[in-house]
């Protein structure tokens, strides 16, 4: 099925996320759609399987203009997709899920519908077993059987979205194989979305690449690498004056450092900032600069290896008091072999055994509970450690983790302020606030809630409520959300810091800001960290190669 | 009217609209609503002795909605006010059936005090508990809550069949009537305390100030809103939780302490007489506001308290008062949220527009 999209258009509110994309794609090829993460794939490829509705333009199928009121109109049509998540029913059967796809039945032949999904099955090379839960299949197979489905129902077209995050080298061989002869045998078309440039090189035909909701080009593959990361990240540019840096002390300090999350884990990374430097963390999102920064401030936990913050471990506070919930299972045990003793002797006095049983419990958890409460009380978190001792972490999700919705700009200065007092002194906050306001140019007043400040207001609120001065500044897309005056201007605040001292860590998907402002730069891929590059010494290519997870050039 | 009115005399909404259909009920069966209302009003405020009855009910319902103003802030739902009260209530008896009872000699000012801060202790440690198996074992507060409200229950039975049973033989009933000088000084022969309502009102003018003008309230505020950013603002999440927890089960144990030292004298099987649970109504219609707090307390103890004058008076069932309430709980969840009835629209577009 040839499909054509002409100018197609999409804008939510201001943001423009597919700016007159035309595309045309053949059967029986395989095409990439390359772009970094908002650069417009996800929605065109809404817009494809009728997801969404384009805000302006059409879509062609074997030259007949036509639109979608549903995924399931789509598919009827002949486009299917694969989501990045499958869309199935984990309680379900293989089976069972399969058949919900042909509702019109009233009753429910699972036999026939297991035959069905066999022999569809083995046509394209999947074996699922039928009557399987779909939680215990493997995301592979869970993939597989959405494959099966799409085709029994007469997908012509198929979009598959980052189909290899998550599955098995081999299921990757499997699909990989399957896509090219449903391609180049079947006459399928095939759109496969992903910013893994390897991939698309493998696999595909021809590649599209978009960048910021606009159509950057297409290439035929095999093309250099080199090329592709040009159109995805742009072209480099002219590098502004880099103000020089009396590199002083240490200020941050890595040793062998083995964090996770939960998808993903960083080992072994080892690294050192010193005051006034900046050290930009490149990689697709989900990489490992998150971890890396999390565990920096103390928010994830370290396994290995150690953090130093000016030279000293960084580390939470716990007391004495942490040690008395450990002794509650030894009152326990102390009691139980109290009662059994005196079981034992006959010399029942007074308490019978289940009334000792009943008090050696009823102590042990007291202890338990005081002792706990007592520890509670008295420890310090590391994150909390690392605020103390003149750390920072500004986090991406502004509503999620940085601000607090309902509360009003005031109130954050109150929590943010470096000291506090029991009965706030409301005056002096709210002047403390009105100038911050003032020099970050916030739109807004002391007394507006974040939540009805605009994003970039709210990104300019997280930065005013930074204490001074700062010893190391850990940031996550610090300017995402800005427009470039307020980009350049947020990061000369950072560079004033930097004269004052402060080490700055920070991770961005834009590759110029990374050039622009870091000092040196360390690219993540899967969970691996590079080798930390001087900026001077490197360039877009070199960087846009360790991205897409291969090694260094010069290596 | 300006958004900052809306916002402030938005709790009476549900209050009138339910008023104005139980109306509409009344003439529908055929009753004079008029002469209803008035029946509640003698039942609740027509003498003294009914007035001051509306008013010992109210004393612990104030002090348990105290309690939920702090972890309702918070953001924790603390089902287990009810037990905590309850754990309050074993704590007074055990003060005065174990100390006060064997030495008569101790005199009133000191065994009273005793006995309210073991009952504030007790329901403390109660509602510890359940923050602590929230904070340390990730069990939400409404579960453990509800499993402790049980295992309070399980305990009072427990010590009126046993340990603490009277004399005369194993009753389910309640326990021997406490000793005089264990008892709050009763006002007449009523069960109404004067002292237990100071009490009760300095609890609340003290929740309510430092909700308003502390740096521990703003804490709770920020938590309750958004557990992660406070955490990242630098608030001790943990220790916040347990903190509220606690001051929310001391009002609670106090409110227990309450009803078996002035309500009646002596542990009883339904010493709580689900006041708990409707103090957490009580709260939520005040939707987390002080004064409205203290404002809707007080109509849910006259409601309950006129209900059986009701009956005798205009030959209307006595659950018209549970009918009432039920009324209002509909309304007041139909109507809780006033940006949700007015921002709907908003709302909607938003939706629509949202980011891939």
């Amino acid at each position: 099925m040839r499909v054509e999209l002409q100018d197609i258009h999409k804008a939510f509110g201001q943001v423009h996320a597919n700016d007159g994309i035309s595309l045309a794609l053949e059967p029986g090829r395989i095409y990439g759609l390359l772009g970094e993460n908002g650069a417009g794939k996800s929605t065109l490829m809404k817009i494809l399987s009728g997801y969404q509705l384009p805000t302006s333009g059409t879509i062609r199928l074997d030259d007949h203009a036509i639109s979608f009121s549903s995924p399931s109109d789509a598919l009827r049509q002949g486009i299917g997709m694969l989501y990045q998540d499958p869309l199935d029913f984990p309680a379900l059967l293989a089976v069972e899920n399969f058949q919900l796809a042909y509702q019109d039945n009233l009753l429910l032949d699972l036999k026939s519908g297991a035959e069905q999904l066999r022999t569809h099955g083995a046509r394209f090379g999947f074996a699922i077993d039928p009557h399987a839960y779909v939680d215990t299949l493997t995301l592979g197979e869970r993939q597989q059987a959405e494959l099966i489905r799409l085709l029994s129902l007469g997908a012509e077209v198929l979009i598959l979205d980052e189909p290899t995050t998550g599955i098995s080298a081999e299921q990757k061989e499997v699909l990989f194989d399957t896509m090219r002869h449903l391609a180049h045998d079947e006459q399928k078309t095939i759109i496969l979305v992903s910013h893994k440039l390897e991939e698309v090189q493998q696999l595909c035909d021809e590649v599209a690449v978009l960048r910021r909701g606009k159509l950057m080009g297409t290439k035929p593959v095999p093309c250099p690498t080199g090329d592709l990361v040009r159109l995805m990240f742009g072209e480099e540019i002219a590098r502004t004056q880099k103000q020089s840096f009396n590199a002083g002390e240490c200020v941050l300090k890595l040793d062998n450092i083995t964090s996770c999350s939960e998808e993903l884990s960083i080992e072994d990374i080892s690294l050192e900032i010193r005051e006034g430097e900046v050290l930009g963390l490149a990689g697709l999102e989900g990489s490992g600069q998150q971890i890396l920064l999390q565990a920096c401030a103390g928010l994830l936990p370290v396994s290995n290896g150690t953090v130093l913050l000016d030279n000293i471990p960084l580390e939470g506070k716990s007391s004495v008091f942490s040690r008395i919930p450990k002794l509650a299972p030894a009152v326990l045990i102390v009691g139980f072999a109290w009662s059994l003793i005196r079981l034992l002797s006959q010399q029942i006095m007074g308490l019978h055994f289940a009334g000792g049983i009943t008090i050696s419990l009823l102590l042990a958890g007291l202890i338990w509970l005081i002792g706990t409460v007592l520890a509670a009380w008295s420890e310090q978190s590391p994150y909390h450690a690392f605020q103390q001792r003149g750390g920072a972490y500004v986090p991406a999700g502004r509503l999620e983790e940085g601000l607090i919705a309902e509360l009003s700009l005031t109130e954050h200065m109150a929590l943010a302020a470096a000291t506090h007092t029991f009965i706030i002194d409301w005056e002096k906050h709210r002047a403390e606030i009105s100038g911050r306001i003032q020099q970050y140019s916030i739109v807004g007043r002391p007394a507006t809630l974040v939540d009805e400040l605009s994003g970039g207001n709210q990104q300019r609120a997280m930065l005013a409520l930074l204490n001074q001065p700062l010893r190391l500044l850990l940031l996550e897309h610090p300017t995402r959300g800005l427009d470039v005056t307020s980009a350049n201007w947020v990061w000369e605040l950072f560079q004033e810091r930097r004269r004052e001292g402060t080490a700055i860590m920070f991770m961005s998907s834009d590759l110029d800001e990374l050039f622009e402002h870091s000092d040196r730069v360390a690219v993540f891929s899967s969970g691996a960290m590079s080798r930390i590059l001087k900026t001077e010494e490197t360039s877009v290519d070199e960087l846009g190669h360790l991205i897409g997870g291969h090694r260094l050039l010069t290596d | 009217m300006s958004e900052q009115t809306i916002r402030r005399i938005w709790p009476s909404v549900p209050i009138v609209t339910a008023l104005l259909f139980i109306t509409l009920l009344l003439v529908a069966v055929g009753a004079k609503p008029l002469t209803a209302y008035q029946a509640f009003f003698d039942g609740s405020f027509g003498g003294t002795d009914q007035t001051l009855s509306t008013l010992a009910f109210w004393v612990p319902l104030l002090l348990c909605s105290t309690g939920l103003l702090v972890t309702f802030t918070a953001g924790l739902w603390n089902i287990g006010v009810e037990g905590q009260m309850i754990a309050g209530a074993i704590g007074s008896s055990a003060v005065s059936l174990l100390v006060a009872k064997p030495n008569p000699s101790i005199p009133g000012w000191v065994i009273l005090p005793l006995s309210i801060i073991v009952a504030m202790l007790c329901g403390a440690l109660w509602a510890a508990l359940a923050a602590v198996l929230k904070t340390r074992g990730g069990i939400h507060e409404i579960f453990s809550g509800v499993a402790l409200n049980n295992l309070a229950i399980i305990a009072t039975n427990y010590l009126i069949s046993g340990p603490w049973q009277p004399p005369e033989g194993g009753t389910f009933r309640g326990t021997v009537p406490f000793p005089e000088q264990a008892l709050f000084p009763l006002l007449g022969t009523s069960r109404f305390s004067p002292l237990s309502l100071i009490l009760a009102l300095i609890a609340l003018i003290l929740v309510a100030l430092a909700l308003r003008g502390t740096f521990w309230g703003l804490k709770l505020k920020a938590q309750g809103k958004n557990l992660r950013s406070a955490f990242l603002l630098g608030v001790a999440s943990e220790r916040e939780a347990i903190n509220a927890m606690m001051v929310c089960g001391a009002l609670a144990g106090l409110a227990g302490s309450v009803r078996v030292l002035s309500w009646f004298d002596s542990l009883r099987q339904s010493i709580s007489g689900g006041i708990g649970f409707l103090a957490i109504l009580v709260v939520l219609l005040a939707s987390i506001r002080p004064l409205w707090t203290l404002l809707i307390g007080l109509l849910f103890s006259a409601l309950l308290n006129g209900g059986t004058f009701v009956h005798s008076r205009v030959q209307l069932h006595s659950s018209l008062s549970g009918l009432i309430q039920g009324t209002l709980v509909l309304l007041v969840l139909l109507l809780s949220d006033y940006t949700r009835v007015f921002r709907r629209k908003e709302t909607v577009t938003e939706a629509n527009t949202g980011h891939e």
